[in-house]
């Protein structure tokens, strides 16, 4: 075991941790916006909104992120190109960088993945609670605003932690798209250093700190919410 | 005046881009069809021998936890715990290169000389032991959903442990087990995808490598995913069938 490459290269790492905690974050936010629209259109939307809907989370959990990174950056990316003026144009920086192609399929997977656990979620408030709501005379928006979204979001967030560590365990595949994340610092320095396990035991045991301090965190978080079981 | 020459061009253009897409994707040596197959087989082929090694790691997992002494118990917690907190991609780069590396290292020190390991066998092998830690888990929470009495009825039958296992506890905990073991399924034939960054040539590095050859890029990953998909589809199909065969004669819960 050598560790010597360490010093040199721990703020090489540290940019590529906030690359990839940059990406978990808004992720996970943007993922779970997006997610409530989409578990509420499969429970409650016409027959084309619940088709669409659950198509998408159907291919979203039916075939693999990596294929899906590989598809937004190498695939679509690869027609714009053929946009006349492109490359004159400002939006040539944006489509050259992969960072949005990442940003943008780690979203839809949050988002494909989490809309299927609040269609669970919107079908488990009890018909009784909707029904009360109902006879206060709420019309349906205020039924959804005051009750119906929040019993569901209450009874996601003790999957939420499982779920932004199962997200946070995807981030490595950023590396296979031109993303300094810091599995791609890592794989650099193991060119660099010709070390075979060593920067990958390091990058495990971030990847394990940051899981502990995620679990952590949310256990704090419920220990807050009031929660009748 | 209708643009009829552009209508007629465009026309003319589809058809050749349907031509063109059924040669890229005819099998022989023209197209990538054979290829992309061959990846999802190789894909399905890894995913079922690392799925049926991780099952057997998750039965032995189960049972140590559950009736292990506490070393044997400390390290099956170390072991479900460290593998399901670390990714599965690092986990796979280290696998592969960890035991590609000890097992030539092994056969050096007994005096062979060091071969080349088989993509399969190690893919399989590094599937297996991600797999087996959340095998591990799934099997044991089945089992010790099996209510007591019955294990406490085959002992007063006077059954062995293995005989009470085989029996009883087995096919009690079975149904318990495959929703789990059917997410567990559904995961393995995705995870296999990142072994394609070890060089071993499945479905996505197969498309990969079509795509880059033939700068098809969306159209070949699109058929990639549609391949993915049939895969996931199917095994929901299937898994949800396996469980109304081994929940026959239980009664209805929902």
């Amino acid at each position: 075991m050598r560790w010597e490459w360490l010093p040199k290269y721990l703020p090489n790492l540290m940019y590529g941790l906030g690359i990839t905690l940059q990406i978990l974050v808004i992720s996970v936010i943007v993922g779970f916006l997006l997610a409530i629209p989409i578990g509420l259109a499969q429970v409650n939307g016409s027959r084309f909104s619940k088709t669409v809907a659950g198509g998408f989370c159907s291919y979203i959990r039916g075939t693999p992120l990596l294929t899906q990174i590989w598809l937004l950056y190498y695939g679509i990316g690869s027609l714009f190109p053929l946009i006349p003026d492109m490359r004159e144009n400002y939006m040539w920086l944006i489509r050259l960088d992969a960072y949005w192609y990442v940003l943008l399929a780690f979203t839809l997977s949050f988002a494909g993945y989490e809309a299927e656990i609040m269609r669970g979620a919107f079908l488990s408030v009890s018909k009784g609670e909707l029904e009360a709501a109902r006879a206060f005379g709420m019309n349906h928006r205020k039924v959804l605003r005051r009750v119906w979204l929040p019993s569901a979001v209450l009874k996601v967030l003790p999957t939420l932690a499982g779920d932004i560590i199962s997200q946070l365990k995807s981030t490595p595949l950023i590396f296979t798209v031109p993303v300094m994340d810091v599995m791609s610092v890592t794989s650099k320095i193991r060119q660099d250093t010709y070390l075979t396990y060593e920067p990958l035991l390091f990058l495990a045991a971030i990847y394990l700190i940051l899981t502990f301090f995620i679990t952590r965190l949310f256990a704090y978080f419920e220990s807050y919410i009031p929660v009748r079981r | 005046m209708l643009p009829f020459g552009s209508v007629f061009r465009s026309a003319f253009f589809n058809m050749y881009a349907v031509a063109f897409t059924w040669e890229l994707l005819s099998l022989g040596p023209k197209g990538y069809g054979d290829e992309l197959l061959w990846g999802a087989l190789r894909t399905l082929q890894i995913s079922v021998f690392g799925y049926a090694f991780g099952f057997a790691l998750g039965l032995l997992g189960a049972v140590g936890k559950l009736s292990g002494g506490p070393l044997l118990r400390g390290f099956l917690n170390f072991y479900t715990t460290v593998f399901r907190a670390v990714p599965e991609l690092i986990l796979i780069l280290l696998l592969f290169y960890a035991g590609t590396d000890s097992f030539n290292g092994l056969l050096v020190t007994l005096g062979y000389e060091p071969i080349n390991v088989n993509g399969l066998v190690a893919a399989v092998l590094v599937l297996g032991f991600v797999q087996g830690a959340y095998s591990t888990e799934v099997l044991r929470a089945a089992i010790q959903a099996v209510p007591t009495g019955q294990v406490e009825a085959a002992k007063a039958f006077g059954m062995s442990r293995m005989g009470a296992f085989r029996r009883i506890i087995m096919p009690a905990m079975m149904p318990n087990a495959v929703p789990g073991l059917a997410n567990l399924w559904l995961n393995i034939t995705k995870d296999s995808a990142l072994i394609s960054v070890v060089g071993f040539t499945e479905l996505a590095l197969a498309t990969r490598q079509a795509a880059g050859v033939s700068k098809q890029y969306l159209l070949l990953y699109l058929i990639m995913q549609a391949l993915y998909l049939t895969i996931s589809i199917t095994s929901i199909k299937l898994f949800g069938r396996l469980e109304r065969n081994l929940r026959r004669g239980q009664p209805d819960l929902a």
